[in-house]
């Protein structure tokens, strides 16, 4: 998918609270093992986060960078599994709270781990059709998992807000392409009114992951004839760390693309927000004129993949806002008492 | 419906960003915004977003909190000096007891104040951390 007018990223920012446990402490309580564990630590919210606070201060991030009044923005989606209310939408919570103008549309995307790219795309096509100037897509997650069960050891927490604008000498890159690609496939979910989402194992992987993945990738490859070799950068869903590596070995991405932006082993899986927070690393390490492919991948199942080209205005908005490594270097390690706390996983 | 629906829902702006009132006639920003400027008892107040980084003045540790604040306790109620030289009173957060030290730099984030039970509004507001950078 291409928009009628060219569109770029304006401004990208991203967050990650401060608290982590170790894998290895879960391990402890649950008495499983300690080696071979999925990611090293996870991001913790902190008891006054939720995914409005954290969409509110990657939003603040991104502005900062994109270099303008936020009520010029006139579209707030924000993609999430997560969010405070079950009915009352973040998107006109954070209009109000980051002083965007009134006369916005605000939305909640939901598509378990894709849905921050799904908000990407509406973003996308609402500036490329000349609707609006400037959208905001945000990927915001704190991911669940019941205690003891195998997503305990991932579920981390993050958000990533991106700024869209018609492509110009203010972007910090553009989009050339996109594919999204999506089938009923039951790896993972949650009823309604349920706390914790169930999964299906070892399905989540072949013809979950990988085949959504790899059929969105090869399909955007086919579209613009792009080949791996084209791309300085890769960031594809991390439920692990496994995961992200294997598929881009598939596609054909060696893992020194992909680092950049994996940030699973140290964040978990922030659900919704991982991609976008991933995409928003890899930028900050990017240089002017280079190509970055993101693929999303959402339970249910769907991908959604682009194509980036950085532009000159990276290099001097990079350092307009916190970077995703400052975030990640400011941490505090929790037991795991704490940390159940913190996620009201204990009654009190 | 809660009876502090209305109120809250008055207030949300002013919590969430910030928001002051200035004195046309002596300049002067007070937090929470006033109708009459409580320096010169002028009227003409108009509204202005405050800046969101500051340094500790002073500070006060709450160990037995309402009710409704009790699962953050104990938690740091700071005065916090804005860059435009205006005191604001505001809760911290992201930071342990032992590491609060007057004069440190702090910025404003948009934090969970406390929650109307499982079933009610959820309150937010600015709250004030160890500035990142
Ligand atoms: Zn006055």
């Amino acid at each position: 998918m291409k928009p009628l007018r060219e569109v770029g990223i304006l401004g990208f920012g991203g967050y990650v609270p401060m608290y982590r446990i170790k894998d290895e402490e879960i391990a402890n309580v649950w008495n499983a093992q300690t080696s071979g564990l999925p990611v090293i630590e996870k991001a913790v919210p902190s008891q006054d986060e939720d995914v409005f606070t954290m969409s509110y201060e990657a939003a603040k991030n991104a502005i900062a960078r994109a270099k303008i009044s936020p009520n010029l923005i006139r579209a707030v989606f924000v993609g999430t599994e997560s969010k405070p209310y079950a009915v009352k939408p973040t998107g006109s919570m954070l209009v109000t709270s980051l002083g965007l103008d009134n006369r916005s549309l605000a939305a909640e995307y939901e598509f378990a781990c894709k849905a921050g790219t799904e908000a990407f795309q509406s973003a996308i096509a609402l500036v490329g059709s000349g609707m609006l100037e400037y959208s905001m897509a945000i990927g915001a997650d704190i991911a669940q998992g019941r205690p003891g069960d195998e997503l305990e050891f991932t579920s981390g927490a993050g958000a990533a807000a991106f700024i869209f604008s018609k492509k110009s000498k203010e972007t910090v890159a553009f989009l050339e392409h996109s594919v999204s690609y999506v089938s009923d496939t039951p790896d993972f979910w949650r009823r309604q009114g349920q706390k914790y989402p169930q999964h299906a194992g070892r399905f989540t992987g072949e013809p979950a992951y990988f085949n959504h993945i790899i059929s969105s990738v090869k399909t955007l490859f086919e579209e613009t004839g792009l080949k791996p070799s084209d791309f300085s950068y890769a960031v594809f869903h991390q439920p692990n760390t496994k995961f992200p590596l294997r598929v881009g070995e598939i596609l054909g991405f060696p893992p020194e693309k992909i680092k950049p932006g994996l940030l699973s082993p140290v964040v978990g899986n922030a659900y919704a927000g991982i991609v976008p927070l991933g995409l928003s690393a890899t930028l900050e390490v990017a240089k002017p004129n280079e190509r970055i492919l993101v693929a999303s991948f959402g339970s249910g199942a769907g991908s959604d993949a682009f194509s980036f080209v950085t532009q000159e205005a990276l290099e001097e908005k990079k350092n307009l806002a916190p970077l995703v490594s400052d975030y990640i270097k400011r941490k505090k390690y929790v037991s795991y008492v704490t940390y159940a706390l913190y996620k009201g996983k204990i009654p009190r | 419906m809660s009876e502090s629906v209305p109120r809250y829902w008055r207030e949300i702006k002013i919590r969430e960003r910030l928001i002051g009132s200035k004195c046309e006639d002596c300049g002067r920003i007070t937090f929470p915004p006033r109708k009459v400027c409580p320096y010169c008892r002028s009227r003409k107040l108009t509204e202005v977003e405050l800046p969101k980084k500051g340094k500790l003045l002073s500070y006060s540790v709450v160990r037995k909190p309402p009710a409704e604040f009790e699962k953050y306790a104990p938690y740091v109620i700071g005065i916090i000096t804005l860059e435009n030289g205006v005191n604001v009173i505001s809760q911290l957060t992201d930071i342990d007891l032992k590491d609060v030290k007057i004069g440190m730099e702090l910025e404003g984030v948009l934090r969970k104040y406390r929650e109307e039970g499982e079933e009610g509004l959820i309150h937010y507001g600015i709250k004030f951390r160890p500035r990142i950078k």
